[in-house]
């Protein structure tokens, strides 16, 4: 069995007095499609922004690729990452956001294509062509030309996705990529990144409300509560006979919601 | 009967003056407001407090002392100038404090999410800045860009002080010289408006042109 790829070593994180995050400790595998639930407020956001790298922890350890992400071994010690030293590893991990965050100023393509030419110098034709490419597996190919503006919540968050991938990241991160979308054009984004999960080998962490396509999606579902994994397992295990208490509770509201499980 | 076309001409090389200090000031004003807008934003506390103390100087302080001290006290410290140098640098480094504020105002204005994408995208901050940042900021900072010009146009006429015979220098001899006020000082009144009236066109122009990149199809 390989090693995994993200590793997570009794982290804390606060924000002033509220502690988010107190000694939270996981592990996902290459190529696991993982998918974190849980009520709003329980800690799901922050673990992805600080795979990021967007929050700092306060303690603990975090491993990706065998390599630290928040500290540097020099001479047997380690020392608090530098710059460089997160520029290297945020190449392994992309993201993709709740309210997509593009570019307004720069067209489709452009938003696709700036990052790889800036940080890997790739050729303007070269980043083109993988832009396209990417667009197309998106279903974005024919509005390449247009500004964000022009396009719905569900054509950005599939541009989005787009724009991450162009990086080729080992991991993608998924913070509730359709809950900001109106319900007709959920579809449309989870189709693609369904496809994403059966064509490519990436690690990807999945935070969603979405507990059917999180069924589907996963090969693992962690159950959050407080800042803690209060249970996890195979989808199958967590929708249909969760053991926790907790868990049950949540599923019942959930379900009671109208989300379909 | 005076002769009112040589008064004329008296006063449009006074203009000429006007607008080459309004053009050179204003893009030396440009260059500091960046340099100082974006040094109040550094990571580095030297150059934040260098770049305050400028803002905070030339904001503090009133143009016509500053042009007296760079075109009379300067040369004492071995720095020669022409008039025409001492106002650029004037009023460029005046309105240039002005500007700085513009820019760290627009470029802090730019939502959390355009830099959380940056990092997302391993961007670097001068990258981010660069690309992402500043295109979005300059279309905020460009309205109040224009109206900077239009304070720097009329305060080019501080200048006579240092005697650079501008566009109000050569109204004030067209008056001593005809005893008529009226005439030369409804000229330029004219003639500053239209100055101004060109600035603020070209700035609405840039503007609208700036801004209709953002939500129309690129070609
Ligand atoms: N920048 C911040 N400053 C202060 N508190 C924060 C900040 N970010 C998050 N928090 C708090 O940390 C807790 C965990 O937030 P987080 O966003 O990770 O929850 P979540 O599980 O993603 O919830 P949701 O399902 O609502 O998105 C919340 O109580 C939130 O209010
Ligand atoms: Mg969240």
């Amino acid at each position: 069995m390989s090693a995994p790829i993200i590793k997570i070593d009794s982290i804390a994180k606060s924000f002033g007095a509220f502690k988010v995050l107190d000694g939270l400790s996981m592990q996902v595998m290459p190529g696991e499609k993982l998918a974190l639930i849980g009520p709003s407020g329980s800690g799901k956001t922050t673990i992805l922004r600080i795979l990021m790298t967007l929050e700092r922890i306060d303690g603990g350890h975090i491993q990706i690729d065998g390599e630290h992400l928040y500290h540097m071994e020099r001479n047997g010690q380690l020392l608090p990452a530098d710059e460089r030293h997160l520029t290297r590893m945020r190449q392994k991990i992309g993201m993709v956001f709740q309210l997509f965050n593009l570019f307004p100023h720069k067209c489709v393509l452009d938003n696709v294509t700036l990052a790889p030419m800036l940080t890997k110098g790739t050729p303007r034709a070269a980043a083109e062509k993988r832009a396209m490419e990417l667009l197309d597996m998106v279903g974005m190919a024919d509005k390449a030309k247009n500004m964000p503006a022009q396009l719905s919540g569900g054509q950005k968050q599939r541009v989005a996705i787009a724009r991450a991938l162009a990086l080729s990241p080992k991991i993608m991160l998924f913070d509730e990529v359709t809950s900001a979308l109106d319900p007709e054009l959920v579809e449309e984004v989870l189709n693609v990144m369904r496809k994403l999960a059966a064509e490519t080998d990436m690690t990807m962490l999945l935070v969603t409300h979405e507990m059917g396509f999180a069924h589907d999606f996963a090969d693992r579902v962690l159950f959050f509560d407080r800042g803690r994994i209060v249970e996890e397992g195979k989808p199958d295990e967590i929708f249909r006979h969760p053991k926790q208490e907790r868990t049950q509770a949540f599923l019942k509201k959930i379900i009671a919601a109208g989300h379909r499980v | 009967m005076t002769d009112w076309s040589g008064y004329l001409y008296l006063i449009l090389q006074g203009a000429l003056v006007t607008v080459e200090l309004t053009l050179m000031g204003s893009v030396l004003a440009l260059i500091m407001a960046f340099v100082a807008g974006l040094g109040r934003l550094s990571r580095f506390f030297a150059v934040r407090a260098l770049a305050t103390a400028y803002i905070e100087f030339f904001r503090g302080t009133s143009i016509f002392v500053q042009l007296f001290w760079v075109y009379f006290v300067l040369p004492l410290a071995g720095f020669e100038l022409t008039p025409l140098q001492a106002g650029v640098l004037g009023l460029g480094l005046n309105v240039g404090a002005y500007g700085a504020e513009v820019v760290r105002g627009a470029v802090q204005s730019i939502g959390k999410e355009q830099y959380e994408a940056c990092v997302a995208l391993n961007l670097g901050r001068w990258q981010g800045m660069r690309h992402v940042i500043l295109p979005q900021a300059l279309l905020l900072m460009l309205p109040t860009f224009g109206n900077n010009a239009i304070e720097l146009l009329k305060a080019t006429s501080v200048v006579s002080l240092i005697s650079l015979a501008d566009m109000t220098f050569q109204a004030n001899i067209v008056r001593s010289q005809t005893g008529n006020t009226m005439l030369p000082f409804a000229t330029i009144l004219i003639l500053y408006f239209a100055m101004a009236s060109a600035i603020s066109w070209g700035v609405r122009t840039l503007e609208r042109r700036m801004a209709r990149g953002l939500d129309g199809v690129r070609t």
